[in-house]
């Protein structure tokens, strides 16, 4: 049996398939209890499917996942269950209940694993409309609201239990400059105040070098690197510093393998 | 999480110590209500507090209104670390009482 290692999220050889295609090799990830870490890379560099690893909501192929000591990838519904009342996850969408006001889908996970009387649940639900500049739109349904709201909708209802660890799928995309920069305090906020580790997946540079401790970049389904902003920004390698730069990826062409995609939808 | 009512002047002081969560703040609620329902003013001693979450300062949140609609006080003491950056988190440290010791009670 594998003892479980010191990390709240430890990651060791992770290869993952969609079918055939390959989308994570050899993957290796280890975050620290109270870090905020950012988890980089283009569209297509894995990072959404390592997100979803990370929430036992795929199989690996291969590879160890270990999240707060538990075996992700091996353990029961129940245990499962237990740890997912202890993370919190805000998808990019928001992801709420369309058929809910926003009011009950925030508190919905109290009253799904809670006894709390319902005063405090409402209390609770109130302080972090509050905090997401939400105050008011309790009992609005989610379709009246814009993707900004949405999204701090979203997190609101991730942070309700006060979870030890928080993931957050592309916190700034589609937000406004001034929104954006609201969250990224939010998210330091959140961690000094509630000790919360945060692992955000994002492509957004800004946001990531303002509250990373460290920066995880992914680059077709292999880890570039993992160093702390200053390294990142200092990397040598030619993939970070157009991932920094905005340049585009000058990829060198093999020739036969391209015309044979073409021909047959093959690799 | 461990509590102790003692009393301070006519003060009741409830202190917590430890951490207060979902699990044990519905106690912290139950006694904070009833001091105040019997007509006391508290002090809630937070020095030996090393973490509060949302359900116990939603507590706090509901025992402060009654006790301000009951015309009595309740006041926070001696809040640091966490549990104070939880307060300003909230901008509830601008709404509660907040007082550093026991030694700023005046009766």
């Amino acid at each position: 049996m594998t003892s479980a290692p010191q990390g709240i999220i430890e990651v060791k050889g992770l290869v993952s398939h969609y079918g055939k295609r390959k989308i994570l090799k050899n993957v290796d990830l280890s975050v620290q209890k109270g870090e905020i870490r950012v988890i980089m890379g283009g569209s297509g560099s894995g990072k959404s499917t390592l997100l979803n690893h990370l929430l036992a909501l795929l199989k690996p192929t291969s590879g160890s996942i270990f999240v707060d000591g538990v075996d992700v990838v091996n353990t029961d519904r129940k245990t499962l269950s237990k740890l997912r009342q202890k993370t919190g996850v805000a998808f990019q969408s928001g992801a709420l209940f369309s058929s809910m006001t926003v009011g009950e889908n925030i508190k919905l996970p109290l009253k799904r694993h809670t006894r709390l009387d319902d005063h405090t649940i409402d209390i609770m639900t109130r302080l972090k409309l509050e905090l997401m500049n939400l105050a008011g739109f309790e009992d609005l349904m989610p379709s009246e609201l814009s993707g900004g709201m949405l999204k701090r909708a979203g997190l609101a209802r991730a942070v309700i239990m006060d979870p030890k660890l928080l993931f957050f799928d592309e916190p700034s995309a589609g937000l406004d400059p001034v929104t954006a920069v609201e969250l990224d305090e939010l998210i330091l906020k959140l961690r000094d105040a509630m000790n919360m580790t945060v692992v955000v997946v994002t492509h957004e540079l800004e946001s990531a070098f303002k509250i990373a401790d460290k920066i995880t970049v992914l680059f077709d389904g292999e880890i570039a690197i993992t160093g702390t902003v200053d390294e990142i920004k200092n990397s040598r390698d030619e993939r970070i510093q157009n991932l920094i730069n905005r340049r585009p990826r000058n990829e060198t062409v093999d020739a036969e393998q391209y015309i044979k995609r073409l021909t047959t939808g093959k690799n | 999480m461990v509590y102790q009512q003692t009393k301070h002047l006519h003060y009741q002081i409830l202190k917590l110590t430890g951490e207060v969560d979902l699990h044990n703040s519905p106690q912290v609620r139950k006694q904070l209500l009833a001091i105040l329902k019997n007509g006391s003013s508290v002090l809630v001693d937070f020095s030996s507090l090393s973490y509060i979450d949302s359900s116990g300062i939603a507590t706090l949140v509901e025992a402060f209104n009654l006790a301000k609609n009951s015309k009595l006080l309740l006041t926070i003491v001696g809040a640091v670390g966490a549990p104070l950056q939880v307060l300003e988190l909230t901008n509830l440290n601008k709404v509660f009482h907040m007082v550093d010791s026991l030694d700023d009670i005046k009766g």
